[in-house]
């Protein structure tokens, strides 16, 4: 196998046309999954393209560079003021030294069920900008990724970038991740949650659920029945009981499909602490 | 492929194929064998490197990966003659029992004390998370990050 590290688009185009090409921006999934005997063949490193790495604010949208590491995105100022609950999630996954090589486009390929960005992202209204040698789309990351481990990405495209339109400054956001233990956990259950309050009442609101389903949920049964109702216990819990039926969890070696739908529902109840 | 780093402070350049790990060359080929490697997938922390000032997981790098960068195992961060503050600490602290984690846990304590140089107890633990220690119970490694200043 052959490993390669274009400066340029131009010279990666080139390169992803050769069959049995890989690329890999920190290399945190890619290369376990190597290890493991998985995706052989030649890999294509994005490391070196500087147009995919940044952080940039524009007319209130964020574009991240797809191979933003996740601790440039802690250090980033706007990141920790306008998305917190991005910056909350960030700092919840892995380790320093895998998130000072881990990406955010990485974490959005590899479609994880319990990927601890996409909650967020999904609740922000993110945008996935694809790029290949003579297109550029733009899909919402509902759309981005296609199923779990599986994404919308063509051959010959890669993700270059993430567009988030900022929240308003005084919307609501929130983002809680249950896991077994802090350092490395993979999340049983995950909440990302962007609302505006008018006094108590909820104007806007968007739930996304991680670990609790093949991919990201968006609850539109809660998100409906909370709109225009006043942040209480009793709301709460009853739209908690609309989410413990939308989810489709599953069993695994971390926790029981019943514990992780009692998990999904018991999250939203905390969204009682943002009541005026 | 033909890679140029500097390492350690000096300049190197070795032939490398595809699929040889940063971690693959440092022990074998160039005898930094301070480097451990533990888990092999990122979850032990005792492959840590410093590139470009950062420290990164050697068994998750690809050599190729190298090139051009400038590169710190712990057999460039001091000498058994002029130790590191770290290194000094942690031996003088009671941090090293089996000593297979200590090079992975200095150099990400290295990199927090670049940014942080007065870091406090849950800063310390938070960056240091990703590195396991079977042995010690961590209260001393965090002792020795946290003295480093003080004889
Ligand atoms: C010890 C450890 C702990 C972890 N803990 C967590 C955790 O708590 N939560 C979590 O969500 N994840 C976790 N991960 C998984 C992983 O670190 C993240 O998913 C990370 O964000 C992946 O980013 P990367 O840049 O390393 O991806 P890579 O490994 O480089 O790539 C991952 C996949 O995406 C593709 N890809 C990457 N970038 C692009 C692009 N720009 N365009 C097209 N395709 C692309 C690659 O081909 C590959 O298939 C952990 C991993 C390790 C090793
Ligand atoms: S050997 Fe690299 S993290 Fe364990
Ligand atoms: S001293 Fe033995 S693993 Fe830490």
């Amino acid at each position: 196998m052959s490993a390669y590290l274009p400066g340029t688009l131009t010279d990666l185009w080139d390169l992803l046309e050769e069959a049995d090409t890989a690329v890999m921006a920190g290399g945190t999934d890619l290369l376990v999954r190597r290890r493991a005997g998985k995706c052989a063949g030649r890999i294509c490193c994005l490391e070196r393209i500087p147009e995919l790495r940044g952080v940039q604010e524009e007319e209130g949208v964020l574009e991240i560079g797809a191979t933003t590491t996740l601790t440039d995105l802690l250090e980033s100022a706007t990141v920790a003021a306008r998305l917190p609950m991005l910056h909350q999630a960030v700092r919840q996954l892995g380790s320093p030294l895998v998130r000072n090589q881990a990406t955010l486009g990485g974490n959005m390929c590899t479609a994880s069920p319990a990927g601890d960005t996409l909650p967020a992202l999904y609740a922000l209204g993110a945008q996935a900008v694809l790029l290949s040698r003579r297109t550029e789309r733009v899909l919402d990351v509902a759309e981005f990724i296609a199923g779990p481990g599986r994404t919308a990405l063509e051959p010959g495209e890669i993700l270059a970038r993430v567009r988030i339109p900022l929240p308003e400054p005084n919307a609501v956001q929130h983002f809680e991740k249950v896991g077994r233990r802090r350092a490395l956990a993979i999340s049983v259950a995950s909440l990302a949650a962007v609302l505006r309050l008018d006094g108590d009442v909820v104007r806007d609101i968007r739930l996304a659920f991680g670990s609790v389903a093949p991919t990201v949920l968006r609850c539109a049964e809660a998100e409906a029945w909370l709109t225009d109702r006043t942040l209480t216990a009793d709301n709460l819990r009853h739209a908690a009981g609309l989410v413990r039926s939308a989810v489709l969890p599953i069993d695994d070696v971390r926790a029981t499909a019943d514990y992780r739908r009692q998990v999904a529902g018991n999250l939203l109840l905390r969204l009682e602490t943002y009541r005026p | 492929m033909i890679i140029r780093f500097c390492i350690n402070g000096r300049d190197t350049e070795l032939d490398v194929r595809g699929d040889e790990r940063a971690v693959d060359i440092l022990r074998e080929r160039l005898g930094l064998t301070g480097t451990k490697e533990g888990c092999g997938t990122g979850e032990c922390g005792a492959c840590a490197i410093l590139v470009d000032g950062r420290a990164r997981l050697s068994c998750l790098t690809l050599a190729a990966q190298l090139d051009g960068r400038d590169l710190t195992t712990i057999e460039g961060l001091g000498s058994p003659e002029a130790p590191h503050p770290l290194q000094q600490s942690f031996a003088e602290r009671g941090a090293v029992q089996c000593g297979f984690c200590t090079p992975g846990m200095v150099v990400a304590a290295a990199d927090l004390l670049a940014r942080d140089p007065h870091p406090g107890r849950e800063a310390i633990r938070e960056a240091l998370s990703g590195n396991l220690c079977r042995c010690t119970g961590y209260s001393r490694i965090l002792d020795a990050v946290h003295k480093v200043d003080e004889r």
